[in-house]
Order: C-alpha cells, then structure tokens, then sequence
C-alpha cells in the first residue's frame, strides 16, 4: 500500500493531529514503514475465520440501576483548562 | 538499619516494632532521594506517607488488628488514578491534572493499609519498551545506568529493583510489566485478562490493557493480587474470579510434575540473543532431569503476532486517546483569535501528544478508516481468534508454556530510539499473553555475561493465575540463584 501525502493528510485531519510541514517527510516513512509491517498478515490465510470481538467471556454483565451521586459541578471543573463557574468553554462554534 | 524481605517477615518485624511503619517509610523516601538519578518517581508523596505510617503505627499501639498490606509501601505506575493526586500518564498532555477518584485498584490496597509512597515515571500513556518516551525524561536501570529499564512501566520496575519500595503496581498491554521485570532481573506478573479491575487506570487498548504487579518474592505478588483482583461495579471486565485468587496459598509441598510446552518457532527465531537460547535450552533439560514433561510444539503464527499486536492496540488507542481534547480536561494550547474548534482540536492535541503517541494514533485511524477496516483491522481479529484457539488447544495438552521474555537483554540508552518496527519486533514473546488473554509472568532466573539479568516467561491457560503463581513459587525457589548455564 502507498503512502501518499494525501493519505497522511486525511488520517492526521480525521485524528485532529497537526503534522508541522518540516515533518511531514518523516511521519509519511514511520507510517509507510508501519503499514508495510502490518500487511504482513495478508500472508496468512483466514478465510472462514470469526473475527475476535471480545476478549471476555462475560455476557450482559449487568447491574442494578440504582440513583446514585456522581461528581460536583465544582469537581468536573476541576481540570477544565478554562471554564466559567459552570460551563466548559471553548472558540466560539455559531458564528453569525 | 531497615531492610525489606517479605511481606510476613515484614509484619513480624511490626509486631515487635511500635513505630515500624515510619521506619519503613523513612528508609525508602531516603532510598528514592539517593537514588534520583534513576528517575523512576515523578512524584513522591513524601510528608502524606509519613502521616500515614504514623496512624497505622499507632493504630497497631492500640490493638487494631492489622490489614492485610498494612504498612507495606508500594508505588503505582502513572498511569492509575489515586483521588486527590496527579496522574499524568507520563505525558504533556495531562500536565496537571488531578485524579478526582481512586482506581479500584488503588482503593483495594488502601483499604488493607498499604502506603502509597509514589508514582512512577513510564513511556507516554504506556507505549514503548524502554521509558525513554516519557515527557518527563528516561528512567535508567539501577543495574547500569547506561541502559534501560524496558518499558513502559520501567519505573515502577526499577523502584522494586533499587529497593525504592516494597512492590509496585505497572501496566501490561503488550508486555509492559514482564519486559521491564525481564530487563531488571525480577519478577512481573500479568494475570489473565480481567482479573484487576481496569477502573481508573487510563486506556491505551481496552481488550488488552491488565494492571500487573512487580516484586521480589512470589507470596507477595500472590497477597496484592488477592487483595485487587475481583468484579467491580465500574468494571463489567473485572471477572468474578476473587474467591479463587484469595484461596490461594502458595505452598512448599510438591506439585505433580507440570506438563510444559514451548514453542520451536520461538526458540529458534533468529532476533534471539544465542547466549539466551542457549540457556534456556540448558533449563529445559534441567526441567526434564528433575521430572518435569517438557515437549516442542510447533507454531506457524510467530511472525504474525506482532503485526496483529499493533494493528489492534493502535486501534484501540486512536479511539481511546480521542477523548483527549483540552475541553474538559487536558493541555490547551494558547488560542489564537479566530481559531475554529477544529483548529483548536489540533493544536491542543499535537502540542500535547508526543511523537511515539502520534505514530500510535495515526496507524490506528488508518486501520480503521473506511475503505481498510476490513483488510486491517478484521484481518487482525481474525488472526487473534486462530491464536485464542491455538492457546486452547496447547493448553488441553499442557499445564504451562515457557519462553523467552524479550529476545535480548536491557537496550542500551538510546540504541534503538530511530526505528519503531526494530522496537516493536522486540515485543515478540510477550504480546502473545495480551492477544489471548491469558497470564503471564518473568522469573528472574538468569544472567547473561554481558553482566545483565533476563527472565523466564511463564503462562497458563486464562483463569489458572494461581497455577501459575504456585509453579512459579516451585521453580524459583528451586532455581533461582543455582547456576543453570552450566
């Protein structure tokens, strides 16, 4: 599989990453050198195979659902890098 | 002068010492500050561990009968959430930020009286294999300094090598705890998957991610896996296992002979050191002499399991990791006026993240964009169903299946920092565990002439932890320290 820089392109927007243009060469060979790694389990034949979804053999492991207190308003906001006394904020999403 | 052998030793000591725990505590905050050069903590909770010992010292002076870690003083990988502390996952990206619940994990010890000393530097939300991907600077190996202590949770493997605490909690998505164990020389325990409640410790790939544990003396990896392990509300994982784990006693008395497997593939591939290659054919001998059932078993999928490793671990992450935005918590880079939030999205995420993690993140949105799902990301689950079933059918056969830990011993600083796939294709022996579920462990058994120590990995079937706890009891007390190099 080739890698393009149209295709760097695209997985760095989709993963919301910035790829600094001096870099782009270097990110564009670590990702080629990865995916050439990976296809090497094109070689082995699965054909019929299920694929693993689940690592537990637990099924609908349900519990009770109870009210029960969560965290403060005042504690959510905590680690919010900015924020007003009850609100996240971020850059402004409507624009008029 | 203090010195730590044992847990049970340890309380023996406490019974006849009033103020033992602060000893304890005092002893190893003198070992950490001595040893700083190691960088194994990024933080020390020096004065609230001494306030700690104190209330258990006097609690003891009252006739409070005694938890079962009481006073035993144990450091957690940054990447397990203590309420009230930092827990950054050795990253920028959570630079600051304060845990506002405990790990169940982290619960369980405090509620058998453990004292938390610490938290201990690894590679960025867990991915890498020598602790030199931390924001916060490489750990080194107390054993020589030039070299690492493996990763990622190397510094909780060197806090239990240089004596800087009693044992330590790592993680283990893809050999974390036992190629660290490996690279120090002393023992790393994985259980099977499910066993410790994954509760509050930060995702890196749900379906492989187990906390493990790291110590010198089986008896007492086998006590803080009794006291963490069990169902948890927050976990609908965790297995409801906790009674098997609490019988368990580790005993002295014979065992019936095992019935051990290894696999050709992965004594002859040709990445592994000879001198460890060597060895280990000199230990299977020495098992076969001393009765044990030793047999080959062929494997074709050696090569395969590394690729299926990082296709779905990268996966998981570029899902997990997306929860890192810098609104509700996380680094936030400084705005720029007019800024869309997707520009806002980015910038706080690639200032945040660094390199190893970035990588990590794009392969994984790779494999499971539209148009490659299904030749990457299927292809690999259904190469990790042909490995459940192969696990399955060794295990009809056998009680326990050897293998090296890591091909080689502890890297040098820096010897392979330009070539991910070289570091990946060094997960070889370990990932095997995290894609089928099942427990594993390194026994620091061996040492190689270059003067570092290397492991014997050691798995069972899934839910056989305190099998392999027992055989590993048996086999170290049998062999370690003897020389088996012949």
């Amino acid at each position: 599989m080739e890698v393009t820089d149209a295709l760097v392109e695209k997985m760095a927007w989709l993963a919301r990453l910035d790829i600094p243009f001096e870099e782009k060469a270097a990110v564009q060979k670590d990702l080629e050198r990865m995916i050439h790694f990976v296809e090497k389990l094109e070689e082995l034949d699965t054909t019929g195979v299920q694929p693993l979804l689940h690592m537990s053999d637990v099924v609908n492991n349900l519990r009770e659902d109870e009210v029960k207190g969560s965290v403060s308003t005042e504690q959510a906001l905590l680690n919010a890098p900015s924020h007003t006394d009850r609100f996240f904020l971020v850059p402004k999403v409507i624009k008029k | 002068m203090f010195s730590f052998k044992s847990i049970e030793t340890y309380h023996q000591y406490l019974a006849t010492h009033p103020d033992g725990c602060t000893i304890a505590v005092k002893y190893y905050l003198e070992r950490i500050e001595e040893n700083k050069h190691l960088n194994a903590y990024l933080e020390v909770f020096a004065e609230e561990a001494l306030t700690r010992a104190a209330q258990l010292d006097s609690q003891r002076a009252a006739g409070k009968p005694i938890g079962k870690l009481h006073g035993v003083v144990i450091s957690i990988k940054d990447v397990i959430a203590y309420k009230g502390h930092k827990v950054s996952a050795s990253s920028r990206m959570l630079e600051g930020y304060t845990s506002l619940y405990n790990a169940t994990a982290v619960e369980r010890l405090l509620a058998e009286e453990a004292i938390i000393i610490g938290r201990n530097n690894c590679d960025e939300f867990a991915m890498g294999s020598t602790n030199e991907n931390s924001a916060y600077g490489p750990t080194r190996n107390a054993l020589d300094p030039d070299r690492v202590p493996g990763g990622s949770s190397g510094g909780s493997a060197v806090a239990v090598q240089a004596d800087l605490c009693m044992l330590s909690l790592g993680s283990d998505t893809g050999g974390s705890v036992r190629q660290p164990a490996d690279f120090c020389g002393i023992i790393g325990l994985k259980p099977t998957y499910g066993t410790i409640s994954r509760y509050g410790l930060l995702a890196y790939a749900s379906s492989f991610d187990q906390i493990g544990v790291f110590g010198k003396i089986i008896a007492d990896l086998a006590m803080v896996l009794a006291v963490i392990s069990g169902p948890d509300e927050y976990d609908s994982t965790a297995l409801s296992n906790k009674q098997e784990i609490n019988d368990l006693s580790i005993l002295s008395s014979n065992t019936p002979p095992p019935r051990v497997a290894y696999f050709r593939e992965a004594i002859e591939h040709p990445s592994l050191d000879p001198e460890i290659r060597y060895t280990l054919l000199q230990f299977i001998d020495t098992l076969q002499q001393d009765g044990a059932v030793v047999t080959e078993v062929p494997f074709d999928y050696l090569d395969f399991i590394v690729p299926a490793y990082y296709v779905l671990t990268t996966a998981e992450a570029s899902s997990n990791l997306s929860r890192y935005d810098g609104v509700k918590f996380g680094h936030r880079g400084a705005a720029q006026p007019g800024d869309t939030l997707d520009a806002f999205y980015k910038k706080n995420r690639t200032e945040g993240f660094g390199k190893e993690v970035q990588r990590r993140i794009l392969l994984g949105t790779f494999v499971l964009s539209a148009g490659h799902y299904d030749a990457y990301f299927t292809k690999a689950q259904q190469v990790r169903q042909l490995l459940v079933e192969k696990t399955t059918q060794v295990f009809q056969d056998f009680d326990a299946l050897i293998m090296p830990t890591v091909p080689a011993t502890a890297f040098r600083l820096g010897e392979k920092s330009d070539d991910p796939i070289a570091l990946y294709l060094a997960d070889i022996y370990t990932v095997f565990a995290n894609l089928t579920g099942i427990p594993g462990i390194s026994l620091p058994l061996f040492k190689h002439s270059n003067g570092m120590p290397f492991g014997l990995q050691v798995m069972t079937d899934r839910y056989q932890d305190p099998y392999l706890l027992q055989l590993s009891f048996n086999w170290l007390s049998r062999y370690q320290g003897v020389n088996l190099q012949g």
